[in-house]
C-alpha cells in the first residue's frame, strides 16, 4: 500500500458541488443511482400502482370529458377506476383487458 | 409636565407609528401588491377579529454594523409582531414584512419573533407565524443564522404545547423552512408560497436538472408531492379562512379541550347505508361516510392532497372536536404505504397531544406491495402508525366497515394496541390476508391434488371467505366488542366517546421514547 497523500487522494475521490463550494468526497449508491427530474407529460396517463386491466372503456379518439372512467384496474382487492384527467380525446391506449401491468406503466395516451 | 408638551409628545408618537408602519415605503408596497400579495399588517389585520391587534416592539432597531448598514434604517427590522383574538380567544401572532430589506433575517428581527414566541409558550395561546422572507440578512453574517437557531428550538420547546401555525406567504428558502417544519400545521397559498433548502439555480448548477421556482417549491408540490404543507388555497384570503377554522377545531393548549359547540345532526343526503358497494372490489369515497357520521356533516380535512389514500382530519360529534382517521378505497384501493403512514402517525400525534380523541375508520387491504416502497423503507415508515397508536392515551375508537387484513388490520388502531372500543360492520373482513392467497396457502394440498385444481381453487377461496373474511371470528374473540349495523355508527360513537370522557391510563415513565421517524 502507498501512502496516503493528499494527491492521491484527490485522484480517487469523484467531486460534488454544492452551493457552498466544491467537494472531493464519496458518493453513495443512492445518490449515484438517483433519477434524474423530467416534468410529468399530462397527456401520459400511467399506472401507480401495480395490477391488471379489467376492462378499457375508451377507444383511441374517442372524446371524454373530465371526471368519466375510462379504465378500470384491479389492484389490492380492489377495481380502481382510472378517470380522465381533463376534457380531452384518447390518443393511443397501450393496454388491454386481462393484462398484468407493473407500476408506473404508461396505460393511455391523449391527444 | 404641562399640558402643551405632554400633547407634542403624543403627536410626536403617533407620528413616528405612522412613520414606522409604512414599512418598506410607497415604492416596496407597491411591489408587493404586484406580486399579487397583501403586506404583512394587513395579513395580520385579516386573519385576527376587528380591532384585535396590539402591536410591540415597534421601534426596535436592526444590529447590522457592517457593510455600512448602520447608516440604513429598517422599519420594525422587517417583521410585525403582536397579540390579538380569533373568535375572541387570544393569539400570537407575527408576520416577515417583505417591503423591509426583503423580509431579511437579522438579530433584531428574529428577536422580536422569539418574544413573541417566548409568550405564547408562557402565555399558553396559539403562535401563527407568516413567512415571507428573502432568507437570511448576508450582512448579518452568523448572527442571523443564531437567530433562526432561536426561533428553531422555541418552536421545539413549544411543540405539543400551543398549537403552532405556519403560513407561507413569499419566499421562505434555506435554513428558514425549518420553523414551518417544525410547526404543526403548514398552510400556503398558489403562486404566492415558494419553500425550499436549495433553489432552482443551485439545483441546475449541481445536478444539470432545469426546473422552475413552482415546480421546485410551490404550494401545489409541497401539498401534493413533498407533503411539508397541510392547507393549500388559492387565494390569501382563502388560506386566513382556512386558518381561522383550524383555531375553531382546536384546542389552544395542551391542558385545555377544544371549545365545545351545539351539536347538530347530520345532513339527511348521507345515507350510510347506501354508500358502500356490496362488492368489496368495488372503491367508494369514505369522505361520504365521515360527513355522514359527524356533526352537521362537516368535515374539516388536514393535507387534502398528499397520500390521498388515507385521510385524516378534524369534526365535531356532539359538539365536541374528534380526530378522524380513515382508509380511502377510491385512491390506491385504501392501502398503506410510506406517504400515509407519514400523514396519519403524525396527525395521531397531534390529536394526542391535544386532548382530541380518535375515531379511526378502517377499508384497508394491506401494505402496498413494491420494490420502491421496501426499498424506501415501509417497513419503518408503516411502523410510525402502530407507534403513535399505541403511544396514544385519548380516547381512540375504531369502526371496521370492510376490509381490515394482515399487518394493516394490527396498525389501525385495533385492540391489541389498546383501541378502547372497536365495532365492526356485519360487511367486515377481518383476516391475516385476502381469501385468494389465504386459500392458496392454507388448501395447497386440496388443490394440487384435486382433479381440477382451478375449480377446487374457486371453492376453496368462497369456503375460507365465508368462514374468515367477515367480523365474527374477530368478535368470537373479543377483538371486536361489537358487530353494528351501519345506522348505528353514530350513536355508537357517541356513547363511546361520552363513555370515554374521562379516560384515564398510565404508560410507564420514561424521558420519551423513540419513535421510527
Amino acid at each position: 500500500m502507498e501512502e496516503n497523500t493528499d494527491d492521491r487522494f484527490l485522484g480517487e475521490y469523484p467531486m460534488i458541488l454544492l452551493s457552498s463550494g466544491i467537494y472531493k468526497t464519496e458518493l453513495s449508491k443512492k445518490f449515484e443511482n438517483r433519477k434524474k427530474w423530467v416534468a410529468k407529460d399530462p397527456k401520459k396517463i400511467y399506472t401507480v400502482i401495480p395490477g391488471t386491466i379489467i376492462d378499457v372503456l375508451v377507444k383511441p379518439g374517442q372524446v371524454v370529458k373530465k371526471g368519466e372512467i375510462i379504465l378500470i384496474l384491479e389492484s389490492m382487492k380492489m377495481q380502481n377506476q382510472i378517470i380522465m384527467p381533463f376534457d380531452g380525446k384518447i390518443k393511443t391506449i397501450f393496454v388491454k383487458a386481462d393484462e398484468k401491468v407493473p407500476r408506473e406503466y404508461l396505460m393511455i395516451e391523449l391527444a | 409636565m404641562n399640558l402643551m408638551s405632554l400633547k407634542r409628545n403624543i403627536q410626536d408618537l403617533r407620528k413616528r407609528k405612522i412613520e414606522i408602519q409604512k414599512g418598506g415605503g410607497d415604492a416596496a408596497i407597491e411591489k408587493q401588491v404586484a406580486m399579487g400579495k397583501l403586506t404583512a399588517r394587513e395579513r395580520i389585520l385579516a386573519i385576527l377579529d376587528e380591532n384585535s391587534f396590539h402591536e410591540y416592539d415597534l421601534f426596535a432597531e436592526h444590529l447590522a454594523r457592517d457593510f455600512d448598514m448602520e447608516k440604513k434604517v429598517l422599519h420594525g427590522d422587517g417583521v410585525v409582531t403582536g397579540t390579538g383574538t380569533i373568535y375572541g380567544s387570544p393569539v400570537c401572532i407575527y408576520a416577515q414584512d417583505f417591503t423591509v430589506a426583503g423580509g431579511s433575517l437579522g438579530l433584531m428581527h428574529a428577536q422580536k419573533i422569539t418574544k413573541i414566541m417566548d409568550h405564547s409558550l408562557k402565555m399558553r395561546v396559539p403562535l401563527i407565524g407568516i413567512n415571507d422572507s428573502g432568507g437570511a440578512r448576508i450582512q448579518e453574517g452568523v448572527n442571523s443564522l443564531a437567530g433562526y437557531g432561536e426561533i428553531f428550538f422555541r418552536n421545539t420547546l413549544a411543540s405539543g404545547v400551543i398549537p403552532q401555525i405556519s403560513v407561507i406567504l413569499g419566499p421562505c428558502a434555506g435554513g428558514a423552512v425549518y420553523s414551518p417544519a417544525l410547526t404543526d400545521f403548514v398552510f400556503v397559498v398558489e403562486n404566492i408560497s415558494k419553500m425550499f433548502i436549495t433553489g432552482p439555480n443551485v439545483i441546475k448548477t449541481v445536478l444539470g436538472e432545469e426546473i422552475s421556482m413552482e415546480e421546485l417549491g410551490g404550494a401545489r408540490v409541497h401539498c401534493e408531492i413533498a407533503g411539508n404543507a397541510h392547507f393549500y388555497a388559492k387565494t390569501e384570503v382563502e388560506c386566513f379562512d382556512q386558518i381561522k377554522k383550524l383555531i375553531a377545531y382546536i384546542p389552544h393548549n395542551n391542558k385545555e379541550k377544544a371549545k365545545k359547540i351545539e351539536s347538530k345532526e347530520p345532513l339527511k343526503k348521507y345515507k350510510i347505508e347506501d354508500i358502500v358497494p356490496s362488492d368489496s372490489k368495488y372503491p367508494y369515497d369514505i369522505k361520504d361516510i365521515i360527513r355522514s357520521i359527524t356533526d352537521g356533516s362537516e368535515f374539516f380535512e388536514v393535507m387534502e392532497l398528499y397520500a390521498q389514500n388515507i385521510v385524516i382530519g378534524f369534526a365535531r360529534m356532539a359538539g365536541e372536536t374528534c380526530g378522524f382517521v380513515a382508509n380511502q378505497p377510491k385512491v390506491l384501493a385504501g392501502v398503506l404505504d410510506c406517504d400515509s403512514s407519514d400523514k396519519a402517525a403524525r396527525f395521531i400525534r397531534y390529536c394526542d397531544a391535544f386532548n382530541i380523541p380518535i375515531i379511526t375508520l378502517e377499508d384497508m387491504p394491506g401494505y402496498l406491495p413494491g420494490v420502491d416502497q421496501e426499498h424506501m423503507g415501509v417497513i419503518r415508515h408503516g411502523a410510525k402508525i402502530l407507534y403513535s397508536y399505541s403511544e396514544a392515551t385519548v380516547p381512540k375508537i375504531t369502526v371496521i366497515i370492510r376490509k381490515a387484513y394482515g399487518g394493516g388490520y394490527i396498525a389501525m388502531n385495533s385492540r391489541h394496541l389498546r383501541a378502547d372500543f372497536v365495532f365492526a360492520w356485519p360487511t367486515a373482513e377481518i383476516a391475516v390476508m385476502g381469501p385468494e392467497g389465504a386459500a392458496n396457502i392454507v388448501f395447497s394440498k386440496e388443490i394440487s391434488t384435486a382433479e381440477n385444481p382451478e375449480e377446487m381453487r374457486k371453492i376453496k377461496i368462497q369456503e375460507y371467505k365465508e368462514k374468515f373474511a367477515n367480523p365474527y371470528v374477530a368478535a368470537g374473540r373479543g377483538y371486536v366488542d361489537q358487530v353494528i349495523e351501519p345506522e348505528e355508527t353514530r350513536s355508537m360513537l357517541l356513547h363511546a366517546l361520552s363513555v370515554s370522557a374521562n379516560k384515564s391510563v398510565s404508560m410507564p415513565q420514561k424521558k420519551h421514547g423513540i419513535p421510527p421517524f
